[in-house]
């Protein structure tokens, strides 16, 4: 289980998380949405401990990672795979590279044993026969799939997605969709995963967690969501500019 | 009025700060490159992949300003020697002055603003695309994976086409002074061999050293720290090729009085 107790953190005199409180179950997916800038890349970030908190804990399974220095990290990081943003592949790197350097990095598989671990991996994210393809020739959804490929190649206990469906038509927002789903299913890992898309949203969590103005203001799953009349997750729902939401246009 | 009254305390409160904070945050930096770089795993491979780019590809132009510096050097000089009837220490001279201060300052240069650039951008741009978030996410420390090996492959190859840049420029000034100047061709080797001592090129290449380690920690850093997407990764890679620059310059007098400062 992880647990987010109390979290602040601000950038300068920016306060963007403000005493946030959080639980992801294990074996859950648990989808956090809020707005562009509300910091939900900044929370996820505190989970393997890439941004360090200016007060609050962040507990996995029972360990405050907050406290933890290099060794420390390194150990709880281990539990967890990350798919950034824009998938974050190494440029320098084609594909097979990219999903072969966790193994190089903390194993020490033989070229053929990590040959046949990519290519499974490449086939469960539905990318067969990708291996030679450098970084700048995949699109933006097989990036997404290398990177989700390169984030499970260590099969790791917990999924961190940050937004791995923006910037991509409805369609492959669909099929990322599943395919978190069906990465769930089959290594059963916990997932937390951060989104502003609604629909795919209550097509995968499990638990949704609304983060507005540095908190979490609503948590629950999709039928919560849906009868709650707070005007902010209402507007959030509905996807309108008119509402209590402060925008900076 | 009121403006210049508290400029003092305006630069004490907000200059002096930033900059005590910029200069802890390097010499943070160069602790971690020594802590890393001395802590497995080493990256042989990487190293010689740095090795190459920095060295290697940095041959051809260090070939041609190194050629270039000494024949006009040798140029230069000889005219005004032949003046005083001394025209064979050109040689000596030129030698002396290639293997004290052009060459390990003028390819330290050469490379920096070749390779030293270019780190600085790569390891920007790995910044804002999060690709160093991803090899922290991944448990690789990126200062050992990124930092260590541009660091060590600079202080390796800086003194060796320092080394490189002494003799092509040597080779062209000797085209120069007995081709076009006509200068004594043994007299002008036989006072390189009597006034060069092997010390007016060891300085140098340990200059170069210095200088390897300045540029390449320099760029790594404005690289490492860029901010602010693809307009930053242009601000880091002019910044770390302006800083590297002024630091060659600036460390150079220093290292010169301490090399020299018996003889």
């Amino acid at each position: 289980m992880l647990e987010i107790k109390n979290l602040s953190k601000s950038f300068g005199k920016q306060k963007v998380l403000d005493g946030l409180n959080l639980i992801c179950k294990k074996h859950e997916t648990t989808v956090i949405i809020g707005r562009s800038g509300e910091g939900k890349s900044v929370l996820l970030k505190h989970f393997i401990g890439l941004l360090r908190p200016d007060s609050g804990s962040v507990l996995v399974e029972g360990t405050d990672i907050t406290k933890l220095h290099d060794k420390g990290l390194k150990k709880i990081r281990a539990r967890f795979g990350y798919l950034f943003q824009d998938s974050a592949l190494f440029d320098f790197f084609n594909v097979y590279e990219n999903v072969s350097f966790p193994l190089r990095e903390h194993t020490s598989l033989t070229e053929p044993q990590i040959r046949e671990i990519v290519k499974t991996k490449l086939e469960l994210v539905g990318l067969p026969n990708v291996e030679n393809k450098k970084v700048h020739e995949l699109s933006g959804g097989m990036r997404k799939r290398v990177g989700l490929a390169r984030a499970i190649v260590l099969d790791p206990e917990i999924i961190l997605y940050d937004e791995p469906t923006t910037g991509l038509d409805p369609v492959m927002t669909d099929a990322i969709g599943e395919l978190i789903q069906k990465t769930q299913k089959e290594l059963n890992i916990t997932t937390i995963l951060i989104s502003h898309d609604i629909s795919s949203t209550f097509k995968i969590a499990d638990k949704i967690a609304l983060l507005y103005e540095g908190k979490i203001i609503l948590e629950g799953n999709k039928e919560e969501f849906t009868a709650n009349t707070n005007p902010i997750v209402r507007q959030f729902l509905e996807g309108t500019c008119h509402g209590p939401m402060r925008m900076a246009l | 009025m009121k403006k210049t009254l508290l400029f003092p305390a305006y630069y004490l409160g907000t200059i002096l700060p930033r900059l005590f904070h910029a200069l802890g945050e390097v010499f943070i930096f160069i602790g971690d490159i020594i802590r890393y770089g001395i802590k497995p795993p080493f990256r042989f491979k990487l190293i010689l992949e740095q090795m190459e780019f920095i060295g290697v590809n940095s041959l051809f132009i260090i070939l041609l300003s190194g050629a270039f510096t000494g024949m006009v050097f040798v140029f230069q000089t000889g005219q005004a020697f032949f003046k005083f009837n001394a025209e064979t220490i050109t040689g000596s001279v030129v030698a002396i002055a290639l293997g004290r201060e052009l060459a390990p300052v003028l390819t330290a240069l050469m490379i920096t603003g070749r390779a030293g650039s270019a780190m600085a951008a790569q390891i920007g741009t790995m910044r804002v695309t999060q690709q160093i978030d991803a090899l922290v996410a991944l448990r690789v420390e990126p200062i050992n994976y990124l930092v260590v090996p541009r660091v060590i492959a600079s202080i390796c190859m800086f003194p060796l086409m320092t080394g490189i840049f002494d003799m092509v420029g040597m080779l062209g000034g000797y085209f120069v002074g007995v081709g076009l100047l006509d200068i004594n061709k043994g007299a002008f080797i036989t006072n390189i061999e009597w006034y060069v001592r092997p010390d007016d090129i060891m300085s140098g290449l340990i200059k170069a050293f210095f200088f390897g380690f300045i540029a390449s920690a320099i760029c790594c850093y404005k690289g490492y720290f860029t901010t602010n997407g693809t307009r930053g990764v242009g601000l880091a890679t002019t910044q770390a090729v302006v800083i590297s620059f002024v630091s060659i310059l600036i460390s150079d007098y220093f290292l010169t009085v301490l090399l020299y400062n018996h003889a």
